[in-house]
């Protein structure tokens, strides 16, 4: 099989490498049949791709250690629904996976605009195979996933318990959907720029794949940021970390080019804006895999020792001077339609909004390669960490969520007072009211109080909206509310469901200030019976808590050491919660095997009481002095006459071992270290994100006459050829 | 007010408001930095209660775990100066001797002091150096 799998990713070089020439010389030469040949070497490629990481992912499945990548990644021991997404722990397996996303997103534009944008598609092919090209010359020439081992081992190292969580699974899959979907308007800007067809039709096409770019992209980062908040045992979501920078830029030019196209499919304008943003937005996705495979920053995610920095670097060179020069060579093309007729209408507004995630997107950049730009300035590398992020992101947040308010609000063109005062005096009513109530209980952070209340003015225009246009469906035909609604955001679903992602945006956003702003945190030593104060709730180590666990297979898994901790507030029981750090025995030989089990993998299970107004966050970090001696005795145990057993009588022994530490932690426990975090609203954080990604899909998906056009039109091309033919 | 004049106008208000708000991102970023260093090179000089970014490898059996205080040594990646650093607060999970960590220190006296919640442990899933048992 490892042959297969090599002899595909060769197949699948060819294939990406025959799309680009085919593509091109068939655009060149108005060959209609090569650029349908560049096409469905896309396809081809596709197929491949999908048949090497079925491959590989057949071998986690079945744990053939055979596949260095398996042993390496897996183990009989792992669960198996985490082998089957180990495969993207791993360099190889996660450079797999993004040609194959890559392939995958690829053949599916390129069906979609089989019979559209004849003239941009071919290049637009010649680009995503150049992508496709790159990544598969990586699987085939540097990181190959299919390297075997001489000697098949008895057992796999296994996945890094830490990863060991289902939304950390999730995650990478979504943040490659999100990348490589930028590819595809990216490849649709090049291929408009060459052929001068710079109007809005390849935007409109390519729109649903940027819609679902950014919607998959946001996804993997809220997952990334729930995997943090709940399995890292530091109590945090975001620590401004240069893999997680990565995320978010390409996010956030995304999010400014999805607002920006409406001005240029409404009123012709800012096409050169677009064309760049969308172009930097492709960059950046390249250069967020970059960052994590490159090592040129410091980072709790870098990939160790990779030697990828150089290609990589390559790449998005090509990219940036192509793009640069594109543009440029293109300038007349690019000239606006029509210009901003005032600064009080939604253009300047939206215009106004996307400076703002443009400059959010360059604070993040400038941030995280501080440490090259000062290196290069002064020779000294140095770093700013999150309060400098902090400082320079909010103000540029808190703009956001009012612009958030006022672009809806206002009208096209050029606003009138009367126009300004009929949509904007509810709203600034209800960030008045707003405004009262933070001050009655008591908040006097200025940033906070002041992102409060542009939340709730934007809540109010985005309230107003949806109660207008119901009115307005309501007064047309005799529907109830409840329908009204529905058909409204039906009939319209890219401005309702922008409304929703809205609505998402602003609560999320209050969740980050709350939390932030009015966290309470402690780092305690306890003893079973003691108590801290936190925030108001009271929590008191129980008892102690350990257990051996061992995989379906029988193999010792991993051994957990924890507490029970009773939460009480104003005097009353509130929750008992349950915190653990588990164990996983470490793959070197040199150590014994009880100590094995202390020197490997440990992450921390944390004991969460979460709701709406707050959550208390608590997590254990055990002391293993009262242990060190029995661990010690029980390797000498091990090494003297436990030499002699077999595996199974020494599994046994291992297993009554552990078992006896356990119980010996349990009746005897040393103080614990608690870290204990009481945060309001981080609930808000999870729930804004559900509602973003609710309004992405109600964007995303086909509105119902879009889709009858589609069958129209396809109907009509049927019979026209049938027509033809008679 | 004649067109062009209002354009030329506005583009001379947004491009200083550019300048203005880039310069101050320079500055804040070059005041609010913090100097990385390398053990060797923080034995070498360190002005004492500045902060330095410190970048290195937990030395072997250097980490006691004193209730909520951890006590550890970061050595050069390559070679064996190391610096010892007393640390308050939980360690990431990560955390182990032999593994890549960056922290922020201060000199106070004789010892180095770790920032709280400033210890960043390099994720070990991207590690491979760990090798299958045969």
């Amino acid at each position: 099989m490892l042959t297969a799998g090599k002899f595909l990713l060769v197949l699948a070089l060819v294939l990406s490498a025959y799309g680009i020439v085919a593509s091109v010389a068939g655009a060149r030469t108005a060959n209609r049949a090569l650029v349908d040949s560049g096409r469905r070497a896309v396809y081809g490629l596709a197929l491949t791709l999908v048949a090497a990481f079925a491959i590989l992912e057949a071998a986690f499945l079945r744990s053939d250690f055979s596949f260095s990548l398996v042993a390496t990644h897996s183990s009989t021991t792992t669960p198996v629904f985490y082998r089957a997404t180990a495969i993207w722990s791993s360099q190889e397996g996660s450079l797999l996976l993004w040609a194959t996303l890559l392939s995958l997103w690829s053949s599916g534009v390129l069906f979609v605009t089989r019979r559209r944008v004849r003239e941009i598609a071919p290049y637009a092919t010649a680009v995503l195979c150049g992508f496709a090209t790159f990544f598969v010359a990586l699987l085939v020439f540097m990181e190959s996933p299919f390297q075997g081992l001489s000697a098949v081992p008895a057992e796999g190292v296994g996945l890094n318990p830490l990863l060991r969580h289902p939304s950390m699974m999730i995650h990478p899959p979504m943040l490659y959907s999100g990348y490589t979907l930028f590819a595809v308007p990216f490849a649709f800007a090049v291929g408009a720029l060459i052929t001068r067809r710079l109007n809005a039709d390849w935007i409109r096409t390519t729109r649903p794949f940027t819609l679902a770019a950014w919607f998959f992209l946001g996804i993997g980062i809220v997952l990334g940021a729930r995997w943090s908040y709940t399995e890292l045992g530091w109590g945090g979501y975001w620590a401004w970390d240069p893999v997680e920078n990565a995320s978010l830029m390409p996010w956030l030019t995304g999010t400014a080019f999805l607002h920006s196209v409406m001005i240029q499919e409404k009123r012709g304008m800012l096409k050169v804006w677009n064309a760049s943003l969308v172009l930097a937005t492709g960059v950046l996705a390249i250069l967020g895999t970059f960052l994590v495979r490159s090592g040129i920053l410091e980072s709790i995610h870098a990939f160790g020792a990779s030697t990828l920095g150089v290609p990589f670097l390559t790449l998005i060179g090509v990219m940036i001077l192509a793009s640069v020069y594109l543009v440029v060579s293109r300038a007349p093309d690019l000239r606006s339609d029509s210009r901003l007729d005032s600064f009080a209408s939604r253009e300047a507004m939206f215009l106004l909004n996307n400076l703002v995630l443009v400059a959010m997107c360059v604070i993040v950049f400038w941030g995280t390669f501080f440490p090259l730009i000062s290196e290069a300035i002064t020779g000294e590398k140095a770093s700013v960490g999150p309060p400098w992020f902090d400082r320079a992101i909010v103000p540029a947040a808190l703009l956001l969520v009012l612009l958030t308010g006022i672009g809806p609000a206002i009208a096209w063109r050029r606003a009138t007072v009367a126009n300004l005062r009929r949509q904007l005096t509810a709203p600034v009513l209800v960030a008045l009211a707003v405004l009262v109530f933070v001050v009655a209980i008591g908040a006097t952070k200025p940033t906070s109080m002041l992102l409060f209340v542009f939340a709730g003015f934007s809540l109010g225009v985005v309230a107003q909206e949806f109660v207008r246009g119901v009115r307005a469906r309501r007064a047309m035909a005799p529907e109830s509310v409840p329908v009204a609604l529905v058909s409204l955001v039906r009939r319209n679903r890219r401005r309702y469901g922008g409304y929703v992602v809205h609505v998402g945006m602003i609560v999320l956003f209050v969740g980050i200030a709350a939390s932030s702003a009015f966290q309470k945190s402690s780092d305690t030593d306890l003893r079973p019976g003691q108590s801290v104060n936190v925030g108001g709730y009271q929590l008191t180590y129980e008892q102690p808590t350990s257990a051996v666990v061992a995989a379906s297979n029988g193999r010792l898994e991993r051994i957990d050491l924890g507490a029970t901790l009773r939460v009480r507030r104003d005097g009353k029981d509130v929750e008992t919660l349950v915190t653990k750090r588990s164990y996983f025995p470490s793959m070197d030989p040199t150590l014994g095997p009880i100590s094995r089990f202390f020197e490997g993998e440990a992450t921390s299970e944390v004991g969460l009481r979460a709701g709406l107004l707050r959550d208390v966050w608590t997590v254990i970090s055990p002391s293993l002095s009262g242990l060190r001696g029995r661990i010690e005795e029980g390797d000498k145990v091990f090494e003297g006459p436990g030499a002699k057993l077999d595996e199974a009588q020494r599994q046994a022994f291992l297993a009554q071992a552990l078992t006896g530490l356990a119980d010996s932690y349990r009746r005897n426990p040393p103080p614990a270290t608690f870290r204990t975090i009481v945060s309001p609203m981080v609930t808000w954080i999870w729930l804004g994100a559900i509602i973003v990604f609710l309004g992405g899909l109600i964007t995303i998906w086909p509105a119902p006459r879009a889709s009858q056009r589609m069958v129209t039109a396809g109907y009509a091309a049927r019979v026209a050829r049938e027509l033809g033919r008679a | 007010m004649d067109p062009s004049r209002k354009r030329t106008i506005r583009l001379v208000v947004a491009l200083s408001a550019a300048v203005l708000l880039a310069s101050a991102l320079i500055y804040t970023s070059f005041t609010a930095s913090t100097e990385a260093r390398s053990p060797s090179q923080l034995l070498a000089g360190a002005v004492p209660g500045k902060s330095y970014e410190l970048t290195g490898k937990v030395a072997e059996g250097s980490w006691v775990k004193r209730g909520a205080v951890n006590v550890f040594s970061v050595r050069d990646r390559e070679g064996h100066k190391s610096v010892p650093i007393t640390y308050s607060g939980q360690v990431p999970d990560p955390f182990r001797e032999g593994r890549e960590v960056v922290v922020t220190v201060t000199k106070q006296g004789d010892r180095w002091v770790g920032e709280k919640d400033s210890l960043v442990t390099k994720c070990p899933s991207k590690f491979q150096t760990e090798a299958p048992k045969t």
